[in-house]
């Protein structure tokens, strides 16, 4: 566990609300830590749509996920906020000195008298397939049992591996586990792939190699006594089920959104969003706020604009909170020059 | 236009359509599980339903970029579509839908 980290505010989520925030709360002097699951800025304009347009940000007449996600990082490049990626953010505990520590699963502490929730709808994790008891093969050990993620390639030497997919993550990881696998069979709903096609060129070259097997099936069933994987039973478009051995199951669907541990942050969740009031964007818990698709309040709409908007409010009263004794001067970034100092273009 | 859509659980509503609206709205905003986390961007695959009873014949076939979507969703059958691409029409009066699992 890494020293405690010491800042004016610490943010969940790194998508385009947690990355304004930066800015607004910049503009008063107030420093920032980010936490984000994945392993890039953006959140779901990144993760889902970066090359969609975007048509209903306020001056910008058509910007992609991926284009905006830019200008917010270059916009908010003046206050140094300090990122935590592939962090969930885990645990939230108030201590004696009324500041806030929030946790991550990677064991980063962030010590702070504000804690802005911008976690749109929670975690992005992987999907998991409704395959009865899957879960009793998860967390098995490297390179045995099932994993939504490769982290040692290595301990998937000499095994026998399935994997179901079809998009870039399923074709990537069938080419680069082949060459080290006792076998390596991959499984899809059709004879056709989502993944770039020099990667589906690829593997279709293993397949006439004889070092990758591929069926369009799917899984139904794992096998396999006390969580240790033995075989799946397959099926194919036309229901004929077979019995498959392997010591691994790798799914790769993408991911989805998830709660997660918010749930557990005791901010008194209705239908799994933060309540807050309108004129500071705050939760029932003083010094937790919540912006953008994560908040519920009256006549909510969940826009990139509005979480825009909750940022700039919301920066105003963690303010008061973090400098008790400091009078907030309101000042216009076209006509003041220590905030264009702050900027970097005065 | 009607919908007849069928949850996780098995049990049958019947819910009002809107013309030119997407399937996957009506569902959303009858409170059925759909989570659309892309809202309608054909980018999630989260609104996919297994169309029943011959409707899926009568569909326009998907695009070329909802059959890419469709890969990343879960317990595709040869009846799978993403809601969000199938849009509410008189000719659709009466379609069978069932959510798929998450």
């Amino acid at each position: 566990m890494s020293t405690p980290i010491q800042t004016d505010v610490a943010i969940v989520g790194a998508g385009p609300i947690g990355l304004f925030a930066v800015f607004e709360l910049g503009l008063l002097d107030l420093k920032t830590h980010l936490v984000d699951i994945l392993d890039r800025p953006g959140g779901q304009c990144t993760e889902l749509y970066p090359e969609k347009p975007i048509y209903d940000i306020p001056g910008l007449p058509i910007v992609t996920g991926q284009e905006l996600t830019n200008k917010l990082l270059d916009q908010i490049k003046p206050f140094g906020a300090q990122y935590h990626f592939n962090e969930m953010a885990a645990g939230l505990e108030r201590l004696s000195d009324g500041k806030w520590k929030l946790t991550t699963d990677a064991g980063s502490e962030i010590i702070a008298p504000v804690v802005v929730i911008a976690a749109g709808g929670g975690s992005f994790v992987p999907k998991r397939p409704p395959v009865p008891n899957i879960e009793a093969y998860e967390n098995k050990g490297d390179g045995v049992g099932v994993h939504y993620a490769v982290r040692k390639m290595e301990a998937f030497r000499g095994k026998n591996i399935l994997i179901a997919g079809g998009g870039d993550s399923a074709l990537d990881w069938t080419i680069n586990l082949a060459p080290l696998a006792k076998s390596l069979t991959l499984v899809h709903h059709r004879d056709g792939f989502r993944a770039a096609l020099h990667s589906v060129n690829q593997m279709r070259e293993l397949e006439r190699e004889g070092k990758v097997k591929f069926h369009v099936a799917s899984v139904k069933q794992l096998h396999g006594d006390n969580g240790k994987l033995t075989g799946a039973t397959l099926a194919g478009a036309d229901q004929k089920a077979w019995l498959h051995e392997t010591d691994a199951f790798l799914p790769f669907f993408g991911l989805t959104i998830k709660l997660g541990p918010i749930a557990e942050f005791g901010l008194n969740l209705h239908e799994n969003l933060i309540p807050v009031d309108t004129a500071k964007f705050e939760s029932q818990t003083p010094g937790i706020f919540a912006i953008g698709d994560i908040n519920s309040y009256p006549g909510k709409l969940k826009l990139i604009l509005s979480g825009f908007h909750e940022a700039a409010l919301m920066a105003q009263a963690a303010f008061h909170i973090c400098k008790p004794n400091e009078k907030l001067r309101f000042q216009y970034t076209t006509s003041s020059s220590s905030l264009q100092k702050k900027l970097g273009v005065a | 236009m009607k919908i007849v859509a069928t949850d996780r659980k098995g049990a049958e509503q019947v819910v009002e359509g809107r013309n030119g609206w997407s399937v996957m709205e009506i569902l959303r905003d009858a409170g059925l599980p759909v989570a659309a986390e892309c809202g309608g961007a054909c980018a999630c695959a989260t609104c996919h339903v297994y169309v029943n009873d011959g409707w899926y014949e009568k569909l326009p076939p998907p695009s070329d970029a909802e059959v890419d979507m469709l890969d990343m969703a879960l317990a595709v059958e040869p009846n799978s579509r993403l809601s969000c691409q199938l849009v509410c029409s008189d000719e659709l009066d009466g379609i069978k839908v069932t959510i798929a699992p998450e």
